[in-house]
């Protein structure tokens, strides 16, 4: 393999990565605050393309405003499920709101398939952004770089808003210790349900992002979401930049290794997974979340 | 005495099901009921939700109608092959992802099956692919004629019976007992001098294979296999037989599994429609009857019998047995 493939493959990597890494990001912002796992977050994820493609199907919305509207959109699904459903069952073991959010994923991709059928619809990625960028020794689509350059611009805002911020102490705080954070006057309720809408928006954002390079169909979220609990099991649950690190790095070794030996494509990321499990099965970055 | 009515009463209706439905109907059922047992067995009584089970019910799927279509071993052959297959593949599953509890395990036997997946859907020489394996030769075994429905469902239940009296063995035993002492306190059962790493991978491997089973019964039923079969909505549908019938009441996988089956049996027409639907049902399930079927039956029998045993306070009556046990028994 000449180094140019190589560098091709990795930038082709980095853009699986980005969207490995806005959702196994939004997985571990709820799962940091609820102790859920969300199962439906792929589902999330295909409703943020779809919204974009009705935007600009039904109203000529295009991808700029749509980038706006869809996360929004679907962060509001998001809190009514976590007002009216998931609330419910916090109080009992996490393995049912882990079914709880699996019967939504059937409820959402095959009602969005009973309304507009199984087949891909092409959307169109914003017009500014066509063609390739020349990367000095190849040319790249300018689109998929916009993509990687957003997905770590906004892993980054999160983290600094988690790691950095009023908002984040207060966050941190809720998930430490509920009562006490009561106490002084926060009302923790408000602020699990604020996450729920929050992560769900990072994988509304991922969906819009996603939807010009895959075609948008009602079960693009669902295969993808089962590889990104590989990709969590690795990187290990709780951590915000751990999820990011490796959702990156795991999209390079799996675009290298599927250079190298294409028919590994499909399964080596669940290889990976396993040899972290035998080596480090809290994950590469559970230490951090055992402290 | 009720108990033997009872157990009287299935077997009867376990003899005359395929005259009450369309027989294929009644197998499936059958095949479904095995199935959510055995996920049960890790569910219910080791405390471990496995999200993966699918792997194994298509594993032995697939390895059986490859015995049957390049072979010409017996049918009953190659359903043991096919429970045997899906026992070897759970030992490196189980062993990995028992390492992990709760939510963790979960995620992680979901990514094996998706690995099984993927391995399915790229070995098409042995899986047909996206295709799968259509028209699977039956052959006639000691007279029985697979290609009657009526003779198949027979067959069927008694692969499917002696399944669940490995399961009821299983749950009845010292080793069943040392797996809800682990699942309701895993420090005192360690203490007290079980291994629990060991026990639950007992668990989880005795539980594929028997899941294996059921998935290899019903591909020689259907004479098909497809891609279907190791889908993670497998995985998910054996969850919701069980929850809906009732974890750890050894009937309730049945129970639970029949009202999937008829359900999707009378929605085949869209399969958009059968998600809708389950999926509907999952979330109702999850929310507001966790007990299933037979567990709200249970519950209510055993309110009735504390309220006629309040109301006679001289009679010295049994003790009412735990949950636990009246669940163990019925």
């Amino acid at each position: 393999m000449s180094w140019q493939l190589l560098v091709i493959q990795v930038f082709n990597g980095l853009v699986n990565g980005a969207f490995y890494a806005l959702l196994s990001l939004g997985l571990a912002v709820i799962f940091g605050m609820l102790r859920i796992v969300n199962f439906a977050h792929g589902a999330l994820y295909m409703l943020g393309a779809f919204t974009a493609y009705l935007l600009g199907e039904r109203f000529g919305i295009g991808y700029w405003p749509a980038l706006f509207i869809a996360p929004i959109a679907v962060a509001i699904l998001g809190v009514v499920i976590e007002r009216l459903l998931l609330r419910r069952l916090y109080d009992i073991a996490a393995a049912y709101n882990l079914l709880l959010t699996f019967g939504l994923t059937l409820l959402i991709q095959d009602g969005v398939r009973l309304l507009y059928g199984i087949s891909g619809q092409p959307y169109a990625g914003p017009p500014q952004l066509a063609g390739a960028t020349n990367l000095g020794f190849t040319f790249f689509p300018t689109y998929r770089l916009f993509v990687i350059g957003m997905s770590i611009l906004l892993c980054g805002t999160t983290w600094f808003l988690i790691e950095r911020t009023r908002i984040g102490a207060i966050v941190r705080a809720c998930t430490e210790n509920p009562t006490v954070t009561r106490a002084f006057g926060i009302d923790v309720s408000l602020w699990v349900t604020a996450v729920f809408g929050f992560g769900a928006a990072l994988a509304g954002i991922a969906g819009v992002m996603a939807a010009p390079i895959y075609s948008v169909d009602p079960l693009m979220g669902a295969d993808l979401i089962v590889t990104t609990f590989a990709v969590v099991v690795i990187g290990g649950l709780g951590s915000i930049l751990g999820s990011v690190v490796t959702g990156f790095m795991v999209g390079v070794l799996v675009a290298i290794g599927s250079a190298i030996y294409p028919p590994i494509a499909n399964t080596l990321i669940f290889i990976l997974m396993a040899l972290v499990l035998l080596l480090r099965p809290s994950g590469l970055f559970g230490l951090q979340e055992a402290r | 005495m009720t108990r033997w009515i009872l157990r009287a009463a299935i077997v009867v209706l376990a003899l005359l099901l395929p005259r009450l439905m369309y027989p294929t109907l009644a197998v499936e059922i059958l095949c479904g009921g095995l199935f959510a047992l055995a996920f049960d067995l890790v569910f219910g009584y080791v405390g471990l939700l496995s999200f993966g089970h699918a792997a194994f019910w298509g594993t032995a799927s697939y390895v059986a109608a490859n015995f049957l279509v390049r072979t010409s071993l017996p049918v009953p052959v190659a359903i043991l092959a096919g429970a045997l297959a899906a026992f070897v593949i759970s030992i490196p599953i189980g062993y990995l992802s028992i390492r992990s509890s709760g939510i963790y395990f979960s995620m992680i036997t979901l990514a094996f099956a998706e690995m099984i997946h993927f391995v399915a859907l790229q070995a098409d020489q042995w899986t047909g692919g996206d295709n799968g394996i259509p028209g699977i030769p039956r052959r006639p075994f000691l007279g029985i004629d697979f290609s009657d429905s009526l003779q198949l469902y027979y067959f069927a239940l008694f692969f499917i019976a002696i399944g669940f009296w490995i399961a009821w063995r299983a749950i009845g035993s010292p080793f069943g007992q040392a797996l809800r002492a682990i699942r309701d306190n895993r420090i005192r059962a360690q203490s007290v001098g079980y291994n629990p790493r060991v026990q639950m991978l007992l668990a989880f491997v005795i539980s594929a294979f028997l899941a294996g089973l059921a998935g290899a019964i019903n591909t020689v039923a259907h004479g098909v296999v497809s891609l279907d079969a190791v889908h993670w909505r497998t995985s998910g549908e054996v969850v919701m037989m069980t929850l809906l019938g009732g974890s750890t009441t050894l009937l309730g996988p049945f129970v639970g599994a029949g009202v999937v089956r008829v359900l999707e049996h009378f929605l085949a027409s869209s399969t958009a429609a059968v998600g809708i639907v389950t999926g509907a049902v999952f979330v109702v399930t999850v929310l507001f009857f966790r007990r299933g079927i037979v567990g709200s039956l249970l519950a209510l029998d055993h309110w009735f019998a504390a309220r006629s045993q309040a109301k006679t306070p001289g009679r010295q009556g049994e003790a009412a047995p735990s949950p636990g046990e009246v669940r163990a028994k019925s």
